[in-house]
């Protein structure tokens, strides 16, 4: 008993001081969580403070049972404007996982867009790029009513209950940068229009052996990689044609996305090929790899690189001019389109039906294909005059 | 330190436990330590996220929070049972991973359904079985083998399913997962679980199968010489542990409705902190079903909450990671002064102080965290 009773009152100390600390940050927290829907502009900020301050000092001085009466209407009274005004909606942009420069560069675009159009977009995401931590971290999302949701898949089919639950709940859904299967989502942002990435490295490969032309080789990720496969068949169809007639492909070879292996392949397709002018990799790790090893071989100025990579793994490369340039999709871009497309979804502007048509700022006019996707554009082509602008 | 405070504590505690007069005075005794600091804690939690967000109660909302974390509610029952023992199964959640792939496979080769769910099923009480093989018979630590079937599990699952996924269950199976009880908001799921806890608690702390199991923890070698049959519960509480982390694997899969070779990766640490948080002593030899439960219902509630309040996930884990030490913490010191009386105030004053220091650094590096998200907004 003389136990029992002891940690009786150690418990009791500590719930107090559970509580105590919870109150402490409650007025430095409530400016944070009214800065959503006052993101907006200076005006505006000022009126919805107001109310949603006192909603939530209110109950701060009553008992718990008064405490959850007065904050029901709070919840109906802050989502009221928040559906019908088009100016304090609040978006969440998901993407796969926290921490990862690629989704952070997203986030840029996604921000200068919520800055366009007069809207707060969140940055939230699971820490692993699990699908289960995502679909918890979506369902506090939903519970919350936020005014749509921007999700970047860690599961194609796992997240497909979960978004239909969204769209249930008059929540709108856009997919970025990784779809969910059908039915989980209203409109998907595709990065990567096929014929545009192929058309781009054939391209690309005639800038760097000159008009004169010359001999190409293509590293690839797997034989089996559905994407590069697809780029493959666009550059090989590109290259019959009498416009890049002075290309000559001489072989294709994979180097499985292993930096070893890619490493070696282009070593070996230096050697085999001596009049080898370019090697085309349509993968981050293969341009990397293929890039060192004509920095190792010391063949800078005789065999470029060329393909698809991210700017910072590929900095020092075209800045010695062992890749005077290579191609990706404007990452920033894609979540400016993306809160774009959600927005126009939110405000009813387009329903997500194949061939409505909405205008995403400075990125133009856009319309949603049979697919029910759109296609962010070309991809940008990076050289060392453009490359510092971009950190991801 | 530790050396002295143990044999004081401990002796009075194996006396109660294992004495078969009286099992229903230790069970009330316990009761009023730890479970009810988790009251407490729960209660506290429950106070806080409803006057923090209005979102909270709702009863729409916890129902659909509630349904994410009975899988691991499933595989945290027997997990008592085998931290109880001294024991531990790391492999819970890659059996889980296995059996669902197997479930997957076979729905694509176009098997019925249910069927495929009872392979899944055969095959997670297998999975367990070798475990309790390895540990009870090959006499393997419990450590070691599950971690070496932690990586063989999974390694099934992804030769079974490769690249594929499991998908276009039938709604009678994704019923498991995200049917709601007719007629009320409780998914089904949490009502399977409940059931199953209930079972659970009463086998622990009713019947001499539990009086067995904490015998074990308490000590090992004095329960073989007393005749427990050690050997058969152990291989008994692991082959259970299979079979309900094959369970769970039909509910997630039920969930998601659908399969890949990766589901539910990295759960185990979230099941075995479940059961710590609950009392469960990882030493072995103490810990209730009551407490665990109420500390998987303390952490879906102080994780929903921060859900709510968009607390990234990373902060998340830290706040779940320092609950679990500063229970611990206060449950050591609590033992501490009761058994030494107040000579070691000193001490105390200064642990008290480092709680303080962890629960500042804490909301310090919560507002941190926000700074970025406060300033993107503020541009």
């Amino acid at each position: 008993m003389k136990h029992g009773s002891f940690y009786f009152v150690l418990g009791i100390a500590t719930v107090l001081g559970l509580i105590l600390g919870a109150c402490a940050p409650t007025p430095t927290a409530a400016p944070a969580a009214t800065s959503a829907p006052a993101a907006t502009s200076a005006p505006a900020a000022t009126s919805t403070t107001a109310p949603a301050a006192t909603a939530t000092t209110a109950p701060a001085a009553t008992s718990a049972p008064a405490a959850t009466a007065t904050t029901a209407p709070a919840a109906t009274a802050t989502t009221a404007p928040a559906s019908s005004g088009g100016s304090n909606l609040t978006f969440v942009l998901v993407p796969k996982n926290l921490g990862n420069p690629y989704f952070d560069a997203a986030n840029t675009g996604a921000q200068k867009a919520a800055k366009e159009l007069g809207v707060t977009v969140l940055y939230q995401g699971p820490t692993t790029a699990d699908a289960t931590a995502q679909i918890t971290l979506l369902n506090s999302l939903i519970a919350q009513k936020v005014s749509g949701l921007a999700i970047s898949a860690d599961d194609a089919d796992a997240l497909v209950p979960t978004g239909k639950a969204a769209i249930t709940a008059g929540i709108p859904v856009v997919t970025w940068d990784s779809n969910i299967s059908k039915g989980g989502t209203q409109l998907f942002v595709n990065q990567a229009d096929t014929q545009g990435i192929g058309d781009s490295q054939v391209q690309m490969a005639l800038d760097l052996t000159g008009p004169s032309g010359g001999e190409i080789a293509i590293l690839s990720a797997t034989a089996q990689a559905p994407n590069q496969n697809a780029w493959i068949a666009v550059m090989k169809t590109d290259l019959a044609m009498s416009k890049y007639s002075m290309l000559k492909l001489d072989t294709i070879v994979y180097g499985n996305d292993d930096d070893t292996t890619s490493y070696n392949q282009a070593l070996a397709l230096m050697k085999t090929y001596p009049n080898l002018k370019v090697i085309v990799a349509p993968t981050s790790v293969g341009i990397a790899a293929a890039a060192r090893a004509v920095k190792d071989q010391n063949m800078i100025g005789k065999i470029f690189v060329t393909g698809l990579g991210t700017p910072n793994s590929l900095r020092d490369y075209v800045k010695t001019n062992i890749i005077p340039e290579f191609a990706l999709w404007n990452v920033p871009d894609l979540g400016y389109l993306t809160i774009y497309a959600l927005d126009a979804l939110a405000t009813g502007k387009i329903k997500g039906q194949p061939g409505d048509t909405f205008t995403a700022g400075t990125l133009g006019s856009y319309t949603i294909a049979a697919d029910g996707s759109i296609v962010l554009g070309k991809p940008l082509v990076f050289n060392k005059d453009n490359i510092d602008n971009f950190n991801y | 330190m530790k050396e002295s405070t143990i044999p004081s504590t401990a002796e009075p505690q194996t006396a109660n436990q294992i004495s078969i007069n009286a099992p229903r005075k230790a069970f009330l005794a316990r009761l009023q330590r730890w479970e009810w600091m988790l009251v407490a804690l729960v209660v506290a939690a429950i106070v806080i996220n409803s006057r923090l967000t209005p979102y909270f109660l709702n009863a729409q909302n916890l129902s659909r929070t509630s349904a994410d974390f009975m899988e691991l509610g499933l595989m945290m029952l027997p997990m008592v049972f085998i931290i109880i023992t001294g024991n531990i199964d790391l492999s819970v959640a890659s059996n889980l991973g296995m059996c669902a792939s197997l479930m997957a496979v076979l729905w694509n080769l176009h098997f019925d359904i249910w069927v495929a769910a009872a392979a899944g099923l055969a095959l997670g009480t297998l999975g367990g079985a070798l475990n309790g093989f390895l540990i009870a018979r090959v006499k393997l630590p419990a450590l070691v083998a599950t971690l070496g079937t932690y990586a063989f599990f999974r390694g099934i699952a992804y030769v079974l399913l490769g690249d594929q996924a499991g998908v276009g269950y039938p709604p009678a199976f994704t019923y498991l997962g995200q049917g709601m009880i007719p007629g009320t908001l409780i998914p089904f799921s949490v009502g399977l679980f409940v059931v199953l806890a209930v079972i659970f608690g009463l086998v622990l702390h009713r019947t001499t199968f539990g009086r067995y199991i904490y015998a074990i923890g308490n000590n090992e070698n004095a329960s073989i010489y007393a005749g427990v049959p050690v050997a058969r519960i152990k291989l008994i509480i692991f082959t259970v542990s299979g079979f309900m982390s094959a369970l769970a694997g039909l509910v997630l899969a039920a969930r998601f409705g659908s399969t890949r070779p990766d589901i539910g990766t990295g759960l185990e640490l979230t099941v075995i902190t479940a059961a710590v948080l609950g009392g469960v002593d990882i030493n072995g030899g103490s810990g209730t079903m009551v407490g665990a439960a109420l500390s998987l219902l303390l952490i879906g509630l102080v994780r929903f909450g921060m859900g709510l309040k968009n607390v990234q996930d990373q902060v998340q884990t830290i706040a779940i990671g320092s609950l679990l030490i500063l229970s611990i913490l206060i449950a050591s010191i609590a033992r501490t002064i009761s058994a030494g009386g107040v000579k070691l105030s000193r001490r105390t004053v200064g642990l008290a102080i480092v709680f303080i220091i962890i629960f500042a650094a804490f909301f310090f590096f919560f507002y941190w965290s926000r700074a970025p998200v406060i300033k993107s907004v503020f541009g």
